[in-house]
Order: C-alpha cells, then structure tokens, then sequence
C-alpha cells in the first residue's frame, strides 16, 4: 500500500525540459494493433478519508483511441480519471494502493516528475475554465511554463493546437480578445486547444460536454475523430449517446468497481453483464 | 395585526429606515464640516458698530446667539453678535460679544481695510498714511491712499518671498552642509583618522562659513528694503498702528468689493490654504506641509504593507496546511485589527524608534550622538508603526481574493503541468489582485484616518522641512512630518487661541475627508480596470 503525499520538494526542483516546437506524433495513427495499451490500470483501490471510492480497478486502454468510462453519478469514473495525471495528489486525506503505468512508467513512483507526467496527459475539464487571460495567453500558457519563449515559435503552437481544436478560424482575428468573451462552447474547445498546446500523448476528458448545447456537443464529438489520430483519449461521459457515438472502448463503473469494459459496439448491443444492461438501458443511474 | 407582522412590511420599513438614518448622519456630518469650513475662508463684510456708551467696535460678524437667562430658559429674545475684531496687540483678543441691544448704529463704511498679517493675526482699520523710505505718499483713507499702498505691498510681498526663498534654499543649504561637515569631523576623531583630513574638513566648513557671510548680508539687505514702506492705521477707536508692509499677507478693502472680487478673495485664500505654510502656532495660513505628510506617509505605509500583508496571506492561504495551528493564527490576525491603535503606537516607539532605530544610530551615525537621526520619530517609523496596524486588514481581503479563485483555474493551470508556485503567480494572484487591493483601500482609508499611534512614532506641530527636498538623498525618511490628523487635534486644543483656530479646524477636517476620498477613489478606480481585465472573479 503506498501512502501518496504531493512530493513538495521534488515539484519544487522539477526541471522541465524545453518543448521542442514540433514533436512527432507519439505513434503512426494508422494500424495500432488494439494490444497496445497506452494505460496500464493494476489493482487501484482509492480512499477518500478512509471511504472507499475505488475499488480493485484493473483496466487497459489502448492507444490513440477513444475509451469512455460511463457510470452513475459517484461510480468513481471522474477518480479513475484524475488518477491517470496525479490530480488527486492535490486533495488532503487521499489514500490509495495499486500501480498505473503510463507509456510503461509507473507515474506512482515517488521519483515521477508530476509536471512532466502531466505535461503528458492533458485534461479537460467539466466546466470550461479559460483562464481570465486572451486567447492567445491561453493556448500559450502551457509552453510558456515548460519553457518556449521564442515568439514564433509560440505562435506557432498557438495556431497549431487551435486548428487541431477546430477553433482557428473562429479565433484567428481575436486572439488578443479576453478568451472569456467566448461563447461556452469555443471556451471548451479552447481548453482542448490549451491542453493540446503542451503536446500530450493522452487526453483526458472530464464531462467535457456536459454543459454544452447539442450543436457545440457535437461539434466537440467530431473533435474526437480527428484528435484520437494522434491521441489517446479518454472521456468521462454521462451521456449514453455520447459514449456510443463517439468512443472505441467503454468502461462501466459502478460504486468503484470496474463492471465491464469492451469496445463499445459489443457493450451497448450486447452487454455481458446484466448491471450494465441495465444502466444503459436507462433502469438506473 | 399578526399579519402585517408576518407579511415582512415593517421589516422593510425598518430596514429602510436604519439606511435613511446612516445616510442622514453621515450627510449631516460632510455638510456641517463643509459650511463651517468653506465659510471660513469667505471675506465678509466689516460692520463698523456705534455702541450706546459711544464707543465704537469694528470687525466681521461671525456669529449671532440668544443670550441666555437664567432661570428663563429658551425664553430669551435678546441676541448677542460675535464681533471678529482682530488687533489682537491692541485688543488682547480677536473676539468680542456685543449685545445687540447695545448698539446704536450699524456701517458698512468702504474703505475699511482688512489686513491679514502674517504675525498677529488680521487687523481691521482705516488707512492714515502709507510711507516710503520716512515720508508720507499718501494720507487718508481715501481710494488715493489705498491705490498707492498696492504696489508698495506688492513689491514687499516680492522682496519677502524672495529672503524666504534665500533662506530656505542656500541659507538651508549651508546649514546642512556645515552640519554634514562637523559630524565628518567627528567621525575622523571618532575613528582616529588622520589629521589632514580634519583640516580638510575644517577648512571646507571654513568655505561654506564665507558663503554663510555673503548670503546672509543678502538677507539683511533686502530685509531692509522691504521694511522701508509702512502703513499707518486708524483704529474704530482711534487708535493709530504703524505696520510694516512686509508683514501683510494680504489687503483687502472687503465693504468695497463685489460678489466677483469676493470670489476672487476666497479662491485666493483657499489656494493659500491647501498650498501655503502654516502661520501663528497653525491658526492661519496654509496646512500644505500637513497634507504632504499625510500623503506621503499613506504611501510609504502602502509600500510597506502590502508586500507582507499579501505575502502572509499567500503562506496562510495556500502553503500552511489548514489545522488547528492555522486557525489560532488567523483568529489572532483578525484580533490585531481590533487592538486600540496607540498600543501599536508604543510598540512602534519601542520596537522600530528605540530598538531598531536606536541601533541604525550607533551603527551608522555614531558621530551625530546623542542626537538621534533614526532613533526619534520619523516618518518612516510612523508609517511603518500603521503598516502593522494595518496589515491584518490586507491579510484578511487577500486571503478572501485567494479563497474566491475558482478550483478550476488552480486544476486547469495544475493540468497542464505547472507548478504550484507557477500557478500562483501566473494565475492565481493575477485572479486575487482586485481582493487584495480591496484590502489596499481599506488599509490606506484606515491609516489616513489614525493620529494616536502617529503621535509617539513622529507626528510634530510644525516640521520644518518636508521629507522630500532637493538636498542629497532627497528622500529623508528620518525626519518628522506633519500630518492633517494630528494638526487638527493641534490647532483645536493646543492654540493659544481656539475660538480664531475653530474655523480651522473644520477647514482642516474638510481637507482631510477629501484627501482620504481622494486616495480611495483612486485605489478604486485602479482596482475597476484591475478587475475588468480578469472579470471571472467576484469581488
């Protein structure tokens, strides 16, 4: 069992290399074998305050694909997530057991660099949260702290990650405007493009629609066809549809035990277990 | 009955009428401070009054009352007049009460004169002579005799700020130069340095001694030019005063002027007021030296409390781990803004005067002892002692600013790999910036407003120099200042003469308000474009 406590000191010496301004892809996008598991969950119990929240998670998810982690509200599927970039290291009294290896790094290990690993694996937030800066410090912002200073360079990464989040050519003419004159949907997308401005080789997607309108839900789900080329997804969802329209893989949780996982196809047409027959069929949750 | 009660209406009404009563207080107060003190500078006529005995009296009227009767109260018709009379070497006092029953006659007569000197207050009377070099110009108080002091006055007002200027700018120099020059010296023998030096030195002194001759032959020549015209006075009672024209501030013919020339009067003497130096022990002249004071030592206490207070709050807020520790030590910040503020004063006079500044002086100026240079009170000390009488307000408004950043700045910052200190200073202190300048407002609006504390750490009556100047380091952050505060409680209770210095103080009070309004709707108006630009917290 390993007690996790924020490394205070080693964040504070945490020397981040320069972002080079243009890194390979982590893997071709095309032909990924399906046993190339980017994400190696083994055994993770969680305890919030001694309540158990996760319970003995076993979970691999494949690389550049989507794998959507559905399950009632409290299942545990947003604390498997923030689990994947150490954000739960910031909550006082979190205690857990268990291993996840990431690109075969055990990012647990008390020598990981928590910058770094998060640097790595990007997050979205449920609520859009644009930083009370332009648009262009948004996207910026991430270089900036891992070090890019030169301007062209970061413009562009700027432009890059906005045309990966679908937000250029809306944003193009303002990106010295505050980036919350945004609307909530271009705020979304806008966090997809900061998170994607660092270069990570995973995403992870917290109900990043949930307070969204179905024209910008959609437009963010499209998102995930031309993002999972180059990155490995993985998305909290409340929303049955939206696991299944948009995602490879599907992970049901319930009160912090994995249920079944699979490609979402076999789950939603033809689940083995009848908990998730009956969750996606709207008897619960 | 029970259900108008239910209903909330006289809830309403209550509630309605507790703001009513605030607003009407604090109304009531800026009005009466504003037309006692606005008043005061406004040239009224001069009533020239015949009284019953036959003797005459003459002088502004400042006030009107019921005598009161004993035994018959608030029954009384008879009224009595306060006579403003000035001549205080003739009279012994500016004021006398005059029963109105006593007067026969009432004048408003033109050429009364109105002086307004800068030794012994104003005197009122008619011009008998103005004379130049030992003969008479003009006689009589007529507009002939009035027309030919105007340019004489001019030209001693002229020649009097020009000693002033003489007096202050090389005259000062020299002094503080000589003084710089015999503390080196000290310093040499103190060290046991070599004796040439000290013939450097005394030889310098001797330089500046020259110097010290000819500008002060300067001095003594233009003082006797300008005391070379007078005027001759006539009193109401007739007697006849000779005073120089070099100790007129100003003349003015009050009965004789307009509405517009009033204006003109009272905007001049306004101006003097906010930008002159104070005269007669503070009860005339201008408080300029009082509102730098307080100014400058708002700042110097801004710059000071800031940085720590927000500092304090940042280790408080976001480093210390919240338990039973952190909770005493907050509960004790916020009790230290309630500890009577001349307790701070005393540990200002200890701590910073004595302690500290007692150490600066056998460190650094070992030469000028016993006179302290730091070790007395000085602005910096003052400002210093408010700092800590303030600092738990900034501590409490940042930690509030910190507390009303969003979880999700922090995470979404956090996520993309920075640090917390990067997320700190890149995201969460710009978001906290208009919480922590709320507190800078109410930290300046409550140290504008302290004079105990200033009292024992470097307040005086009257400073001599400001503690901005000219002379190298021009910074001079050891001296005592004045301060609006301080010299209202002086001139209202420490004057020798307290009914002339009322108007004063209320002027005083008036200036302080708008000083202390001033420099918080500047710090508001920073704080508004502060927090448009990160418009998602709300403060």
């Amino acid at each position: 069992m390993v007690k996790i406590k924020m490394p205070k000191v080693q964040e504070a010496l945490a020397v981040t290399p320069a972002l080079p301004p243009e890194r390979a892809a982590p893997s071709p996008a095309e032909g990924v074998p399906p046993s190339d598991f980017v994400i190696r969950i083994r055994n993770l119990n969680l305890w919030y305050d001694g309540t158990p929240a996760l319970h003995d998670v076993t979970l691999d998810l494949p690389r550049c694909k989507v794998t959507a982690f559905i399950g009632p509200s409290g299942c545990g599927k947003s604390t498997l997530l923030r689990c994947l970039n150490r954000l739960n290291d910031l909550i006082d009294g979190v205690r857990m057991s268990g291993s996840i290896h990431v690109s075969g790094q055990d990012i647990y290990d008390p020598f990981v660099d928590v910058t770094e690993l998060r640097k790595r694996v990007g997050m979205v937030f449920q609520k859009s949260n644009p930083f009370p800066k332009s648009i262009f410090e948004n996207v910026a912002y991430g270089p900036r702290i891992h070090g890019v200073r030169n301007r062209s360079d970061l413009d562009a990464i700027v432009q890059k990650s906005l045309e990966r989040a679908g937000l250029w050519n809306e944003a193009k003419d303002r990106l010295n405007r505050n980036a919350l004159e945004l609307s909530g949907g271009q705020q979304q997308r806008l966090c997809i493009a900061r998170a994607l401005a660092v270069d990570p080789e995973i995403l992870l997607m917290d109900e990043p629609c949930s307070a969204l309108d179905p024209v910008s839900t959609a437009h963010i789900e499209e998102l995930f066809f031309d993002l999972k080329t180059r990155y490995t997804i993985v998305l909290v969802t409340h929303n049955m549809q939206q696991a299944a329209r948009a995602s490879d893989r599907t992970a049901f949780l319930l009160q912090g035990r994995l249920v079944e996982v699979g490609s979402t196809r076999d789950m939603f047409t033809n689940p083995r277990k009848s908990e998730t027959q009956d969750y996606i069929t709207g008897r619960f949750g | 009955m029970k259900k108008l009660f239910r209903s909330g209406e006289p809830f309403i009404w209550l509630t309605g009428g507790a703001l009513g009563g605030s607003l009407i207080m604090i109304l009531g107060l800026i009005l009466l401070i504003a037309v006692n003190g606005l008043g005061f500078f406004w040239p009224s006529d001069v009533a020239l009054l015949t009284l019953a005995d036959g003797s005459k009296a003459m002088g502004q009227i400042w006030n009107r009352e019921a005598i009161p009767t004993p035994g018959e109260a608030e029954r009384s018709v008879e009224h009595r007049l306060q006579i403003h009379v000035g001549n205080r070497e003739l009279y012994g006092q500016d004021f006398r009460w005059i029963d109105e029953a006593r007067i026969e006659r009432r004048e408003w007569p033109e050429q009364t004169v109105l002086l307004e000197r800068r030794e012994w207050g104003s005197f009122y009377g008619f011009i008998r002579e103005v004379r130049t070099e030992g003969r008479a110009v003009a006689q009589g108080s007529s507009d002939e005799a009035w027309n030919a002091m105007l340019p004489l006055l001019d030209r001693a007002r002229a020649l009097w700020n020009e000693v002033r200027a003489l007096e202050k700018g090389p005259m000062g120099e020299i002094y503080r130069r000589q003084e710089r020059n015999r503390l080196a010296v000290r310093r040499v023998r103190l060290r046991h340095g070599s004796e040439e030096e000290i013939q450097r030195l005394l030889k310098e002194s001797e330089a500046w001694g020259d110097k010290y001759r000819r500008v002060s032959e300067e001095i003594g020549r233009l003082r006797s030019e300008m005391n070379r015209s007078a005027v001759i006075l006539e009193t109401a009672q007739g007697e006849t005063k000779e005073i120089p024209l070099s100790m007129i501030v100003r003349a003015i013919r009050p009965n004789a002027l307009g509405v517009l020339g009033k204006c003109r009067v009272y905007a001049q003497r306004l101006w003097e007021f906010a930008s002159g130096d104070p005269r007669e022990s503070n009860t005339e002249g201008g408080i300029f030296p009082a509102i730098f004071g307080t100014v400058m030592m708002v700042f110097i206490m801004t710059l000071a409390v800031v940085p720590l207070g927000v500092l304090a709050a940042l280790y408080l807020r976001e480093y210390a781990k919240q338990g039973l520790l952190v909770r005493i030590v907050r509960i004790a910040v916020n009790n230290l803004a309630g500890v009577p503020s001349i307790v701070f004063g005393v540990f200002g006079l200890g701590f910073f005067i004595y302690l500290i500044g007692g150490s600066i002086d056998r460190l650094f100026f070992p030469e000028a002892l016993p006179t302290p240079t730091y070790g007395t009170g000085g602005i910096l000390w003052a400002s210093l002692t408010l700092a800590l009488l303030t600092v738990p307000v900034v501590i409490v408004a940042t930690e509030e600013g910190l507390a009303a950043v969003p979880a999700e700045l922090r995470q979404g910052s956090l996520a993309l790999g920075a640090t917390k200190f990067e997320t700190l200073r890149r995201i969460v202190l710009p978001s906290a910036t208009p919480g922590i300048l709320t507190g800078m407002i109410l930290a300046m609006a409550r140290a504008a407003g302290e004079v105990a504390p200033l009292m024992i750490t470097g307040v005086v009556k009257l400073a001599p120099t400001l503690p901005v100047d000219g002379t190298f380091p021009y910074l001079h952050l050891e001296r005592k200042f004045m301060h609006l505060g301080f010299h209202i409680y002086d001139v209202g209770f420490q004057s020798p003469n307290v009914e002339a210095a009322r108007p004063m103080v209320y002027a005083t009070t008036l200036l302080l308000l708008v000083i202390v309004v001033g420099l918080n709707l500047a710090a508001i108006g920073l704080r508004n474009r502060l927090r448009r630009k990160y418009h998602s917290t709300a403060f």
